[in-house]
């Protein structure tokens, strides 16, 4: 089994958001990266498939220099090798042009990555990439095993889950409980100080969007308390001051 | 030129977050053309929300949903109408569908649109980013956009007239078809979490699972889903999907009410593009209250009742 897990470099999950250059780009002062939550489960699913079946894990980034110790951390995991695609990761579009590229000859039976990046959200490359390839794509995925060339699923929808079946090769955006994460051990961190990351140049795919300015939400007002014995009062407030009951 | 509005049902429905795509679509393009995939009870609020014209998709083929065949049928449609712009909710199936249909018709997309288009000097939308707590201006190159609304984006109006419902057979390409549904296993009747306009979710404060009927309680009274925390969800309390939080579902209801639960940073990441959020906790130091616009400092188990009886008092 060869398998293509595709990562982002985020801000952690607690990061302080703000924005520099006239709200142009991401203040990153103080700010620490990690490999996206999501993309975490889908590089731990990978892992314990090849400790089933054998086979290899190739981790990719589109990414600035920067982001090598987050792709060192994955090949800490367990990834074999990786590959960074030297660029800022413009759009969804942009991404996908670029994993396709990467992925198009590489023979992969499983394509992963997390259901979306925890800084855009947009949750579009995994399908972008199963259309560019010709591929079926599923997300956000909650159980994957594979049987022979079969790989059964479970997708969440809306108030429950469906149940799939589909056959590899085929793309996949993944979530939790897909599998646990797994902590680089010393050996793990050791290792992947020497195993294999190649730097590729871009393909000449354009962004079709590009983002011109950040804007931080208005600041909350002070929370108004209201007694535990004053329920008429706080109804009254829910009613006619913020109109929602 | 128009646009074309993907259009999805639950339990035979029309969903509101679809009705809320159609009207952002009127508000943004003044010509809609809609397209709904099976069975449809209400097919009717289309045209009030604001369509001209419904595709109808009646083959069974198409009845269930399928990622790559809804997204072949889109793309014919486009091309059919030759519409410029795609509308269309945030779903766990709208997403996947989209990515696909950018691809097959070249066009820019832009996620999570918490606002109008802004058509001065070229296409640039708003967009939710960092979980809620920033917003992207993002312009769109090209002649084909596709937009993917978060829920509140629009208020959903209802004094367009009757849309022409009009049969629309796609190609059906077996290449589509390789993914099989086994089985959907999904609550019945409940209000969907992400399409609610109130949510009341609970914490560990709860104590456990079986405290839920207060919840549950309250919630039927506001005509609220139910939502949880990621620990309740872990601990298997509840089921994943009401998980809502950073790696859970993100609500963005007029009201959302948050009983037992400390509001950790990833919580608040759900939750921070909701209207109105009242926080009950025991606790007055809960991290919660400084996200909150109203509070109770108060036991659940005490508060709880008390709400839900002024409630209903209310609507008596």
């Amino acid at each position: 089994m060869k398998i293509l897990v595709c990562i982002t470099h985020v801000p952690d999950t607690t990061s302080r958001i703000a924005f520099t250059d006239g709200d142009t780009k991401f203040d990153k002062n103080g700010v620490q990266f990690i490999i996206g939550p999501y993309d975490d489960y889908a590089l731990a699913r990978a892992v314990e498939l090849k400790e089933q079946s054998g086979g290899s894990i190739t981790v990719l980034n589109v990414g600035e220099a920067e982001t090598e110790p987050t792709i060192r951390k994955a090949l800490a995991i367990g990834a074999d090798d990786a590959v960074r695609i030297n660029a800022f990761p413009e759009d969804a579009l942009f991404v996908a042009k670029q994993i396709a590229a990467v992925a198009k000859d590489g023979g992969y039976d499983l394509i992963l990555m997390g259901r979306e990046s925890i800084d855009f959200n947009g949750g579009q490359v995994h399908g972008m990439v199963g259309e560019l390839l010709g591929m079926p794509s599923v997300s956000p995925v909650m159980t994957l095993d594979i049987e022979g060339d079969t790989a059964k699923i479970s997708r969440e929808i809306e108030g429950g889950k469906e149940y799939m079946e589909l056959p590899l090769p085929f793309v996949a955006g993944c979530q939790e409980p897909i599998a646990e994460w797994k902590i680089p051990n010393m050996r793990g961190i050791m290792s992947a100080r020497t195993k294999p990351l190649e730097v590729k140049e871009p393909s000449d795919d354009a962004a079709k969007t590009k983002v011109s300015k950040f804007e931080l939400p208005p600041a909350k007002g002070a929370v108004k308390l209201v007694e535990p014995d004053n329920m008429d009062e706080l109804v009254d407030l829910l009613k006619n001051e913020a109109k929602v009951i | 030129m128009g646009a074309l509005v993907f259009v999805e049902t639950d339990e035979g429905k029309v969903k509101k977050s679809s009705l809320e795509a159609v009207s952002y679509a009127k508000e943004a393009t003044g010509d809609v053309i809609a397209i709904v995939f099976g069975v449809v009870s209400d097919i009717e609020t289309i045209g009030k929300a604001g369509a001209s014209k419904v595709l109808h998709v009646t083959d069974e083929k198409l009845a269930a949903p399928n990622i790559m065949a809804y997204a072949s049928a889109i793309a014919e449609a486009i091309n059919q109408e030759s519409v410029d712009t795609l509308v269309m909710a945030k779903s766990s199936l709208g997403d996947p569908v989209a990515a696909r249909v950018s691809i097959k018709v070249d066009a820019a997309l832009a996620s999570n649109v918490a606002d109008l288009p802004d058509t001065a000097g070229g296409y640039s939308v708003k967009k939710s980013i960092y979980t809620g707590k920033a917003f992207a201006n993002t312009s769109l190159e090209g002649e084909k956009k596709i937009i993917i609304i978060k829920k509140n984006a629009i208020a959903i109006k209802e004094d367009g007239g009757d849309a022409e419902i009009v049969a629309f057979a796609p190609a059906i390409n077996d290449a589509d078809f390789t993914v099989k549904t086994i089985k959907t296993e999904k609550a019945e009747g409940d209000i969907l979490l992400p399409e609610a306009d109130r949510v009341v979710s609970g914490g560990r404060g709860l104590k456990g699972p079986e405290n839920w009927g207060m919840i549950e309680e309250l919630a039927k009274t506001l005509g609220a889903a139910t939502g949880c925390s990621k620990p309740v969800s872990d601990m298997d309390w509840r089921p994943h999907h009401e998980h809502v939080g950073q790696t859970g579902i993100k609500v963005s209801p007029s009201l959302y009410i948050a009983v037992g639960i400390s509001g950790a940073i990833q919580h608040l990441a759900g939750v921070n593009s909701s209207k109105y959020i009242l926080v009950i906790n025991k606790d007055p130091e809960a991290p919660f209250f400084k996200a909150a616009d109203y509070g109770v400092v108060g036991d659940a188990f005490d508060v709880l009742p008390k709400l839900t009886e002024a409630i209903k008092n209310a609507q008596a």
